[in-house]
């Protein structure tokens, strides 16, 4: 059921908000000892939000967008009262005094907080491996990874556990899992949703999106959480369209970029490319024009992506000191040790990689081969969209090279592990927004996921183009059984 | 010069670098980034909110307010105002740094390249005008404070406590250019600046609380054109007269390890006011690599022109241009000049005086002289006196037209000081006008001399003196009102027969 279909029928008095928000308590109480997407759930509040919700419709009140939507949010949005841990001992015990922007726009709109999700620590992984918490699992495939860092809000919505979630995506953190678990996760152009009160990560590339089961949900969710905020200095003004009446637009006469680098790519999976390019034959029998285009800089992305998201989160989490909250180590002789002691213990090892890496090239005598130099091939990559989009209207790539793959697959190997996310990173470069939907499923059963990225606040087309996808291929009407997936 | 140039060889060719970071708290209502207030002096950490604390999630956001003080501080010091600047992260860890980042420009400050004019004044030697080039003005925030139990520094403590009420409050940061070249100068300079600051309203520039610090980079070298000595840094002075005493001895200590043979190292020092010498607080070889980087939290600062003038528009005159103008059109002298513009309440209320018709220069001497005096001992702003500037105008023409005498306006000032009010009125009310008929003052004269023959008789036996013994007499006949250069005139004829 998806949020319009839902919206009906609370209305219509058919289902209670109530009735809604049990069956996803008792589907998260009966499949998340297996799945492990949340980290907690917030079942008396989601009760009681829920009741005051058929209060309010049985008192005749006008009901909000979202009323009653039952909702999974990554735990790396900060949730007044509610432990926002980032899955990191370090933040274990803390409970923020406020509310991030966008989970403050949900409540507003009706929905209802299931509870907060798993993700890689400090949303720093593919694969939620990471998790000082333990790892989320694929419900398509339990020995799987539901894809990271949002890897707990890709697999609740996947497994039934919530109607929509809310995650982040920095260099793929929301089209990757998406992708892996077979739902719809987009990230907006950045700056078209506030990151107040999203636990910084990548501060230049981090933006919130939506998971859902359909585009049209997802469009649902952007159009409560989009538009300016006076909290946050980088969230853009402009106006917020009707993203879900910009679904029935038609299709015909587009032109859909095929990124001939992504194609191309070392390591795509022949079962993934085979699957996307049926999907870009079925756009083209919508009546869209496919173009082949070259991104020279596409597959820079991974290599200036590891240069700037590692530097700034080396500052980004340099307030993690034990001085303030958070974990502090006991014990220390002094400041310098309770410091580094602290953050060696609260800190599990790929957050450490990542501070070391930005540290050393933001260092006086690296900067400018590092920091600046990747700052440069940024521009670069920018610059090659926006050729590519003097052309076409929408570039159509794999969401990522692979479908999930087993637990540990790649732990030994953090540097196979980034490349998960080499088909996600040049969006996130260029702040361009894009869209992961599910096209089909590989020989194991697993989903594949394609991408569609269009231009700056075009979001309008790329909800609309995805949509129309969705619809005409019907991926999941023909969906292989799984156990956990209703 | 040339008498300095003759004096002893080696103490005159020393001279002494200077140059100073002066660290202005801009006065807002709310802090930089965020809306916690600026309060000073409550209890710790009652102005704090999650942005200041640095907690996860929350982000700056650039008061507006922040950014029309700093350019209306840059314009004052004749600094190019940049259209696109920035700002940037300076890391190092710290606990008084809530982020453990400073927020601050780096290498694209709001403002570059100025000057200011200071006059240095010193008892003794002739006052000078002199040009001090400003390097840059950048925008950052303060840090916590840090109080340490046990020990009054962190090593050695057994804990310690930290206040975030001053983090996020702020600042200013000018750098002045190395154009200095003594402890009056860099004194001068420093008091200027704060001048300026309170002339433009952005700070209260109050060196007690904190509010302007100075840092002050000094190194000698054996006359200008010999390569520039090793660099150090002093802080920890909280007054203008510690900025000139702490460089003078710093001078001083400089050249006598130099002539000693000994190395003079780059470090930090502290100004001890209670023993007044510098001490070594630590050594800067290891210089700290602070990894700036540009704020992604934050876009890119942009003053449009027409902002830019709005803002310069809204400008006061600032001292340097009230002190020429008050020499070379009012016809005051330097230093009066200087005395009354030090603060613009005082400047504004002379001017006030001056534009209601007041003779400057006895608005001056009434402004520095009686009226300064009883504001400083009771502890009132100038614009809080109940005596209005158009007052003290109407006073100073009554003496002028010879209404009253200098002695009567002193001896009804005081009351309208404290209550303000028409001297006019006061005058017309009490019968103080002065006695200024010529035939009245004669009879009068003519009585004095009558009744005194033997004085009279010693006066034009040659002692002059006893002129002085008849002026009294006649005050005292007349209550003081008659009129001291007519009465002068009148008796002197009479005296001499």
């Amino acid at each position: 059921m998806g949020i319009a279909a839902w919206r009906e029928q609370l209305n219509s008095g058919e289902v209670s908000a109530r009735e809604l928000t049990d069956h996803h308590l008792a589907r998260i109480e009966a499949v998340d000892p297996t799945i492990h997407a949340f980290l907690e759930v917030t079942a008396d509040r989601a009760r009681a939000d829920a009741d005051r919700i058929d209060a309010a419709r049985a008192a005749g009140e006008e009901l909000p967008p979202l009323a009653g939507v039952p909702l999974a949010i990554k735990d790396n949005l900060c949730t007044k009262g509610i432990r926002t841990t980032c899955s990191s001992r370090m933040l274990e015990s803390f409970v923020p005094p406020y509310e991030s922007t966008v989970t403050e726009r949900l409540w507003n709109a009706g929905g209802v907080l299931l509870g907060k999700t798993n993700l890689d620590e400090f949303a720093m992984g593919s694969s939620t491996e990471t998790s000082a918490f333990g790892p989320s699992r694929n419900p398509w495939d339990p020995d799987c990874v539901p894809g990271g860092s949002s890897g707990g809000s890709s697999a609740a919505v996947a497994a039934g556990e919530g109607l929509a979630a809310l995650g982040s995506d920095t260099g793929g953190s929301i089209r990757q899992p998406a992708s892996f678990c077979g739902v719809v996760g987009l990230k907006p152009t950045y700056g078209r949703v506030s990151r107040w009160g999203l636990v910084a990560f990548a501060s230049s590339l981090d933006q919130v999106g939506p998971f859902a089961t359909s585009v049209a949900d997802a469009a649902e969710i952007l159009q409560v959480i989009a538009g300016a905020d006076p909290r946050d200095a980088t969230c853009l003004k402009a106006p917020v369209p009707d993203y879900v009446a910009a679904l029935r637009q038609p299709v015909a006469g587009l032109r859909v970029g095929l990124v001939r680098e992504c194609f191309e790519a070392e390591g795509l999976d022949p079962e993934v490319k085979a699957s996307v390019l049926a999907a870009a034959a079925q756009l083209e029998a919508l009546g869209c024009d496919l173009v082949d285009v070259s991104c020279p800089r596409f597959n820079d992305g991974i290599a200036t992506y590891y240069v700037i998201a590692p530097s700034e989160a080396s500052a980004n989490l340099a307030r993690y000191d034990g001085v303030k909250y958070g974990y502090r180590a006991e014990g220390a002789g002094g400041l310098a040790e309770m410091t580094s002691r602290s953050r060696a213990e609260g800190f599990g090892d790929e957050v450490q990689r990542r501070i070391l890496i930005g540290t050393y090239a933001l260092s006086a005598g690296y900067v400018d081969a590092f920091y600046k130099k990747a700052q440069q091939v940024r521009t670069l990559i920018r610059r090659d969209f926006n050729r590519a989009f003097e052309t076409v209207d929408v570039l159509l790539t794999p969401t990522s090279p692979t479908t999930a793959f087993r637990f540990g697959a790649h732990s030994d190997d953090p540097l196979a592990m980034y490349l998960a996310d080499l088909l996600t990173i040049p969006a996130n470069m260029a702040g361009l927004p894009a869209i992961s939907v599910p096209c089909g499923f590989d020989s194991k059963g697993l989903p594949i996921g394609l991408q569609l990225i269009t231009g700056v606040l075009e979001e309008e087309r790329l909800l609309q183009v995805a949509h129309h996808y969705e619809q005409a291929a019907a991926v999941m009407a023909s969906r292989p059984e799984a156990a956990l997936v209703p | 010069m040339a008498g300095a140039a003759a004096k002893a060889t080696a103490e005159a060719a020393w001279e002494a670098v200077i140059g100073l970071e002066t660290h202005v708290q801009l006065g807002t209502d709310s802090k930089i980034f965020t809306c916690a207030s600026t309060a000073f002096g409550d209890d710790p950490n009652t102005h704090i909110d999650p942005v200041v604390c640095g907690l996860p999630g929350t982000l700056p956001v650039l008061n507006q307010r922040v950014l029309e003080y700093a350019v209306k501080a840059a314009m004052a010091l004749n600094l190019r105002i940049a259209e696109h600047s920035k700002f940037d992260r300076k890391q190092y860890f710290y606990p008084d740094l809530p982020k453990n980042y400073q927020i601050s420009q780096y290498d694209e400050p709001i403002a570059e390249e100025g000057w200011i004019e200071v006059e240095v004044a010193e008892k003794g030697k002739e006052t000078y005008l002199k040009t001090i080039g400003i390097e840059r003005l950048h925008m950052e925030e303060d840090a916590g404070k840090l109080v340490h139990a046990g020990s009054d520094r962190l090593a050695g403590s057994t804990h310690s406590l930290v206040d975030y009420n001053r983090a996020g409050v702020a600042l200013a940061e000018i750098v002045s250019k190395p154009d200095l070249r003594t402890g009056r100068e860099a004194a001068e300079y420093a008091s200027e600046i704060r001048r300026i600051m309170r002339y433009l309203g952005v700070s209260d520039g109050n060196m007690q609380e904190g509010s302007l610090r100075c840092d002050v980079n000094i190194s000698v070298r054996r006359g200008p054109d010999a390569p520039f000595g090793t660099k150090v840094e002093i802080k920890n002075m909280n007054s203008f007269s510690a900025i000139q005493k702490a460089v003078e001895y710093e001078i001083q200590r400089q050249i006598k390890a130099y002539e000693a043979g000994e190395p003079v190292v780059q470090e930090t020092r502290l100004w001890d006011e209670a023993k007044q010498l510098t001490k070594s607080m630590r050594s800067k070889e290891g210089a700290s690599d602070y990894r700036y980087f540009p704020d992604p939290d934050l876009g890119p600062i942009e003053v449009s022109t027409e902002q830019r003038e709005s803002w310069r528009a809204e400008l006061p005159e600032l001292p340097a241009a009230k002190r020429h103008r008050y020499a070379d059109q009012l016809g005051l002298s330097i230093y009066d000049a200087r005395v009354l513009t030090d603060e613009r309440a005082m400047a504004e209320y002379f001017e006030a005086a001056v534009a209601a018709g007041g003779d400057p220069k006895a608005v001056t001497n009434w402004v520095t002289g009686d009226i300064a005096a009883y504001v400083n001992a009771n502890r009132l702003l100038i614009t809080e006196l109940p005596f209005q500037a158009v007052q003290l105008a109407e006073m100073v023409q009554m003496i002028e037209s010879g209404v009253i005498s200098g002695k009567i306006a002193k001896e009804i000032l005081p009351e309208l000081l404290e209550k303000g009010g028409s001297p006019k009125a006061i005058v017309a009310e009490r019968g103080l006008g002065m006695l200024s008929d010529p035939v009245a003052i004669t009879a009068i004269v003519e009585e004095l001399l009558a009744a005194h023959p033997d004085e009279v008789e010693a006066f034009r036996g040659g002692k002059n003196k006893l002129q002085g013994f008849f002026v009294g007499q006649l005050m005292k006949k007349t209550g003081g009102k008659a009129d001291p250069k007519l009465a002068n005139q009148i008796l002197l004829e009479k005296l001499k027969g």
